[in-house]
């Protein structure tokens, strides 16, 4: 308690700070480039939130939708650099080397780019979030709920980031029923609700009774709504889309993340940084726990997510072994992040093999 | 009284005014969707199609953007003129990419003037070989040309998937899908500093010459365009129709293939999953705008390419939604095709008195 509020003392003086001084700064405009349409749900929405957090804190903002990942991307950004943005987000790991490139020709502009590792030019900052803790909840959910001992994974392309989310999840299952397996099924997409949806009916045929994506739409929780068996929300709380199916959802919010940079901007005190935030920081939220959960494990739920926000657990401890029982990671010891920033092998307990 | 009358012929003149027509019908239209979506219906289309080339870099990149969708369109006016549907350019772009990167690859870490003729020589055979596929299905086992070129687009992300994610990605990349970066040698010269308007504009200049020779001048030609008339015309005549319909997918594919080299080492300078924003499908439309002809394809190209660069100056400006500039396309082809209502039918007026 005390740690409490002396925190937020602090974080209070700090916001009554950054107020005075964004009023005496110059008005800051900020550009946002998303890869797909704004919509009402998933990874570009949820930016989009994040953009009007920033227009909610006072500054002006304009965004691009829809911007392809090929040549477009740069000519899209120079036009933003151009028309007198001072920051530029670019939200999706296909604007790296065109973000960099434009970032050296406008060294006042900076520029923050979502999930990626250059950071060329002392103007390029990157950012991401730790959403693998949000699936260390959803696994310990998963392998309470589960009744047959299958848990379907869609999943969309064989990367770390995607690879570390299935880990987290089987990991975090397992300590709760050793007895789980978690079944991938390879979407190769972020977002193609027929293909997701496919992917769903194709582990509820073999016996899942809770699934898990890591693929942007709705079409797999509403498929577990028709089967009846539950799945959880990606990116953005999915409750509404399939009531029944949706236990919680694992949600992006980067709008804290968003106003600091912003304001920082406005302060002068923008720095290059790389910043990796999970639930500690509040960019990675757990969505409301549905009333189907039993109230033992909702207070579960609870507590682990407290103790992720603290640093209490980590979910990558040890001992963690990899498909064919090599250590991965010692007793008492926790991964670091270059060894999360890079995994690419399965833990024990995931059925079939990474897609090569 | 105004009366619908068929005509003899399609009028020649009709042949060339209705794309002006479709475009001019475009601009109404959108004029108006911009003031039903609450916008000032002339300022939004100045946003649209004066402010992204009302200076030099602006105008660089109108050019940039139209390169490829030129180049594909010519080679698709190949495959169109004889009664082939090649509708999958952007598979045969595709595939010419993954081969062109692929050499690329090779000589990463090289430097030699001889490695870019070699990229580029391998993103045309790549499109060959990829376009070849519906060809001689087509002309063997009486395959719906239509249908396997289509398919083989997604055949061919597929298979670039596999690779930028897999075997070619960047060993330093941190198994990101995307390759290396290609080395400057085989990257395409560009014209002016600071500006992105690379070498492949002359590839594309190039094809338009060609086509309009082989069009007007050339038997080959006249073959085509008998072919296009009627198959049965054609075959009367003695044409080797079989060997005419692998022709003209050969080259449809080596002008995508080579506009798939023009993205990757000319502004992208990689191999990843988007190579092109669907050039290989917007292109159908530039070929019919452009009413098969090599010069019209030029106009069409850049009218079409206008409607990429208005869509994100007016998202940023105006704060209209960037996908209008895919219903401007859609629009564009709408109107074409229903103003060649024109082509057949003429409006007569009748008078009181004959």
């Amino acid at each position: 308690m005390h740690k409490f509020l002396i925190r937020s003392f602090v974080s209070s003086l700090v916001l009554l700070f950054t107020l005075t001084v964004a009023a005496v700064a110059k008005d800051v405009k900020a550009a946002f480039v998303y890869i797909g349409p704004t919509g009402d749900h998933g990874w570009t929405y949820q930016h989009d939130v994040g953009r009007k957090a920033v227009e909610a804190a006072g500054f002006k903002t304009t965004y691009v939708e829809g911007v392809p990942e090929s040549a477009d991307a740069e000519r899209v950004l120079r036009q933003l650099a151009n028309s007198g943005h001072d920051i530029i987000f670019t939200t999706s790991f296909g604007y790296m080397n065109p973000t960099n490139k434009v970032a050296k020709e406008f060294p006042n502009v900076k520029f923050e780019h979502a999930t990626g590792y250059k950071r060329e030019h002392p103007n390029v900052a990157t950012y991401a979030a730790r959403f693998y803790e949000g699936r260390t909840i959803l696994g310990t959910i998963a392998g309470t709920m589960t009744k047959s001992n299958v848990i379907g994974y869609v999943a969309s392309f064989p990367i770390p980031e995607v690879i570390r989310g299935i880990n987290s999840f089987t990991l975090a299952a397992q300590k709760v029923n050793p007895n789980i397996k978690t079944k991938i099924v390879w979407a190769f997409t972020w977002y193609d609700p027929g293909k997701e949806a496919e992917a769903a009916k194709a582990l509820i045929d073999q016996g899942a009774d809770v699934i898990a994506q890591h693929t942007d739409s709705t079409a797999i929780v509403q498929m577990a709504e028709k089967a009846g068996v539950y799945a959880f929300g990606q990116a953005s709380d999915m409750d509404k889309f399939a009531p029944k199916a949706v236990l919680t959802s694992v949600e992006n919010n980067w709008g804290p993340y968003y106003v600091d940079r912003v304001k920082a901007v406005a302060n002068g005190t923008w720095n290059q940084k790389d910043t990796w935030h999970g639930i500690g920081d509040g960019m990675v939220v757990i969505s409301g726990l549905d009333s189907q959960m039993p109230s033992d494990l909702q207070a579960k739920v609870k507590k682990l997510q407290a103790d992720l926000a603290s640093g209490k657990v980590h979910s990558f401890t040890g001992p963690i072994y990899d498909q064919k029982g090599n250590l991965m990671v010692a007793e008492g010891k926790t991964a670091d992040d270059g060894m999360l920033a890079g995994m690419m092998t399965y833990v024990k307990g995931v059925e079939g093999d990474i897609p090569k | 009284m105004i009366k619908i009358v068929k005509r003899d012929q399609p009028s020649k003149a009709i042949f060339f005014f209705t794309p002006v027509l479709a475009i001019f019908l475009t601009l109404i239209a959108g004029g108006i969707i911009f003031y039903i979506l609450g916008f000032k219906p002339f300022e939004a289309l100045k946003f649209f199609f004066i402010v992204p080339i009302a200076d030099k870099y602006g105008f660089s990149e109108l050019l940039l953007k139209a390169t490829p969708l030129c180049l594909i369109a010519i080679g698709l006016s190949f495959c169109f003129k004889s009664n082939n549907w090649n509708i999958g350019a952007e598979g045969q772009l595709t595939f010419g990419a993954i081969v062109s990167g692929g050499v690329a690859l090779l000589f990463y870490d090289q430097e030699g003037f001889y490695i870019l003729p070699i990229v580029i020589l391998a993103g045309a055979i790549g499109g060959m070989i990829y376009a070849s596929i519906p060809a001689i299905l087509k002309t063997y086992f009486n395959t719906n040309e239509i249908l396997v070129s289509l398919m083989l687009v997604y055949v061919s992300k597929l298979i670039l998937d596999y690779l930028v994610v897999g075997p070619w990605s960047n060993p330093e990349g941190f198994n990101f899908p995307e390759t290396r970066q290609f080395s400057d040698s085989a990257r395409l010269p560009l014209l002016f500093e600071g500006l992105r308007i690379h070498a492949g504009i002359f590839l594309a200049l190039a094809a338009v010459v060609i086509s309009w020779f082989v069009f007007y001048k050339t038997y080959l030609g006249f073959q085509m365009k008998v072919s296009g008339f009627s198959l049965k015309t054609a075959k009367y005549a003695g044409y080797k129709g079989k060997k005419m319909i692998i022709l003209v997918f050969l080259i449809s594919g080596a002008c995508a293939g080579l506009a798939g080299v023009g993205e990757i080492t000319g502004p992208i300078g990689q191999l990843h999953r988007e190579v092109s924003p669907d050039y290989g499908f917007t292109a159908i439309i530039v070929a019919f705008l452009g009413r098969l002809h090599p010069v019209g394809i030029i106009f069409a190209s850049l009218v079409v390419a206008i409607t990429y660069l208005g869509a994100e100056t007016a998202q940023i400006f105006m704060q209209i939604p960037k996908y209008t500039g895919q219903v401007f396309q859609g629009m564009i082809l709408f109107f074409l095709l229903a103003s060649d209502y024109l082509l057949f039918f003429k409006f007569k007026l009748i008078g009181s008195k004959k």
